[in-house]
């Protein structure tokens, strides 16, 4: 086998033992649909009538929240690698891993993948749920489908953040806060749930220049799900190339995280 | 391996490791031959996962040297990596897999292809007597068989070097006892081992030859029995009727013997180094008897390597070492 084969034939394997290993508890799908179900509710039933557009028209902020609330999930499902590899390191199965002739890109690489193919199922749950509440794919199916793969690489990104977090943190019980916590400025000053125009000032240009904003800017527009009748349209070169910015943001954040990331699993210790 | 090191298996040439301000290893020296084993033996905190650590790759040293199986540490680290197997102190077992995904795992990341990979796990299950816990989860294993899982899954790719940190610390006695069948077959597969452990016995019973580390230093090296034999004399052990006849039953041993006794009320058992053999036991229970001390039985025993550690470091090997 050539070095590359290996590289990923072993991320193969550590993928299949990671997502082995959240399927043995079922309860994790619960876990990572509930909330999000839960925001689809609350925003759309709850602060929807407020936020929804001048004519306070629900239906038509559903469909722009749906978008937001995928991308949102996906990123969060980044957690699974921070806590992953806390307790991998605190079980002493990173020593295992390390002191095998084995890639160590892999280790993360498998990491960062089965993050990846939880967030399809969870995807599939979620779509199922918008698609009750009024939710439509109004583009090509094409187009929807590189819309799921605009967050999916986005949430990709982020999990080599995540890598870089779980190997750093000193134990499961940080690494369970450390994982989330980053989460919410990330998720909410961004366009997810509210016009990003309505976010005042210094907020604003960060929403504006969020890349979270972009991912989702650009999901929505591949969903063909349009923002609620006479919101204001962000401008600016963020909003008008989403896509590119999106892609050029997680290509950036990987090229940092991943040498990072890999860079501390060669000197990490167990605890 | 070059023609020099026929025959050697691990070599390791002053091996010195800071931690902050801990002098966690000070210059340690060890080798094994080819297909014996090595029991390096220290308290807690001794340097025993330190040096493990550093022959497996998983740390580097701030100075020294080793080789394992012909590759060297530094230099080499893949090649050491493709010729060990490690059992770490803490069994390294992921308990959402089965027994069977835990050594299937190993098995596909040494390299091994699907069905060989398969037929490997399987084998080692049976032979490890894991193979009816085979398909459930590790979660539910006992402490005796994570452990020995995990020492499986040191050998899914049979190396010709096997490193065992601590194999029985933490297991009852039923579970040591069938670890130490278990790493005996091993080393009649003609594998070298080395194998840390805090218990004198185990390394009395498995070890070919034995080093003695304390605060990262070796204090003493030998085979089992050149080690006993260095610190001469016997032990001269007593159990007495009552226990109100403890006390007295240490003064007289603190008479005829060499070193201060040790008492243990409970068991009424006291006992001494001698330097004198028979001459001790027969005038220490001639002094008894003319106190009226009933003694229910006396023996002289050769040193355990307990002795030895005692005599060598003057604590125990039980004793907190701080830090
Ligand atoms: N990661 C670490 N950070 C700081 N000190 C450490 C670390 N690992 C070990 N030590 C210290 O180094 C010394 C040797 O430890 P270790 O090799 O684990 O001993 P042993 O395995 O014999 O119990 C001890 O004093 C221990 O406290
Ligand atoms: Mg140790």
């Amino acid at each position: 086998m050539t070095a590359l084969a290996k590289v990923f034939s072993d991320s193969g394997v550590i993928t299949w033992r990671n997502v082995m290993n959240v399927r043995r508890n079922p309860e994790w799908l619960l876990g990572a649909t509930v909330f999000p179900i839960m925001f689809v509710l609350m925003f759309a039933y709850v602060f929807g009538g407020a936020i929804g557009g001048p004519g306070g028209d629900s239906v038509e902020y559903r469909e722009f929240l749906i978008a937001g609330i995928f991308a949102q999930t996906v990123a969060f499902n980044s957690s699974y690698t921070v806590i992953g590899f806390a307790n991998d390191l605190q079980k002493g199965i990173i020593d295992r891993f390390r002191s095998l002739p084995m890639s160590r890109f892999a280790v993360i690489l498998g990491r960062t993948t089965a993050d990846q193919v939880l967030s399809v199922v969870v995807l599939v749950v979620m779509s199922t749920c918008g698609l009750l509440i009024g939710w439509r794919i109004r583009g090509s199916a094409l187009d929807a489908v590189l819309g799921y793969l605009m967050i999916l690489l986005f949430a990709f990104a982020l999990s080599w953040v995540g890598a870089y977090i779980g190997l750093i943190t000193p134990s499961v019980e940080v690494a369970n806060s450390a994982g989330l916590i980053w989460m919410f400025p990330l998720t909410f000053v961004s366009s997810a749930f509210v016009p990003q125009e309505s976010l005042p000032g210094v907020l604003g240009t960060i929403a504006d220049w969020n890349p979270f904003t972009a991912a989702v800017n650009a999901t929505r527009d591949l969903f063909g799900n349009a923002s609620p009748a006479g919101w204001p349209l962000p401008s600016g070169w963020p909003a008008e190339n989403a896509a590119l910015y999106a892609i050029l943001s997680s290509v950036a954040i990987i090229a940092i995280f991943a040498p990072l990331a890999t860079a501390r699993y060669r000197r990490v210790a167990s605890k | 391996m070059s023609d020099t090191d026929k025959g050697v298996a691990v070599r390791a040439r002053g091996l010195v490791k800071h931690y902050g301000t801990t002098r966690a290893l000070d210059g340690v020296d060890l080798e094994i031959p080819t297909g014996q084993v090595l029991g390096l033996l220290g308290p807690n905190g001794a340097g025993k996962t330190t040096t493990v650590r550093i022959l497996t790759t998983l740390l580097l040293p701030d100075s020294g040297e080793a080789e394992v199986a012909g590759h060297d540490v530094l230099t080499d680290p893949d090649g050491v990596r493709r010729s060990i197997g490690l059992s770490g102190q803490y069994a390294a077992v992921d308990e959402n897999l089965t027994g069977f995904e835990n050594l299937y795992l190993v098995a596909r990341l040494y390299g091994q292809r699907k069905p060989q990979a398969r037929k490997r796990s399987r084998e080692l299950l049976a032979r490890f007597r894991l193979d009816e816990a085979a398909d459930r989860p590790a979660k539910g294993y006992s402490g005796g068989m994570r452990r020995r899982l995990d020492l499986a899954g040191a050998l899914v790719a049979e190396p010709s070097v096997v490193v065992l940190d601590e194999p029985t610390t933490g297991l009852d006695p039923r579970g040591r006892i069938e670890m130490w069948e278990v790493i005996e077959q091993l080393v009649a597969t003609g594998a070298t081992v080395l194998l840390t452990t805090q218990y004198l016995e185990e390394a009395d019973r498995l070890a070919d030859s034995v080093v003695v580390i304390d605060r990262g230093k070796v204090i003493a090296r030998g085979t089992p029995d050149e080690l006993k034999n260095q610190i001469g004399g016997e032990r001269l052990e007593l159990v007495v009727a009552a226990a109100e006849e403890v006390p007295l039953a240490v003064r007289v041993l603190a008479e005829v013997g060499s070193g201060e006794p040790a008492a243990d009320e409970r068991s009424r058992r006291v006992e001494v180094l001698v330097d004198t053999g028979t001459k001790a036991l027969v005038e220490a229970l001639r002094r008894l008897d003319a106190l009226d001390v009933v003694v229910q039985d006396a023996a002289l025993h050769r040193p355990t390597l307990d002795d030895v550690f005692l005599s060598l470091t003057g604590h125990g090997t039980t004793e907190e070492v701080p830090s």
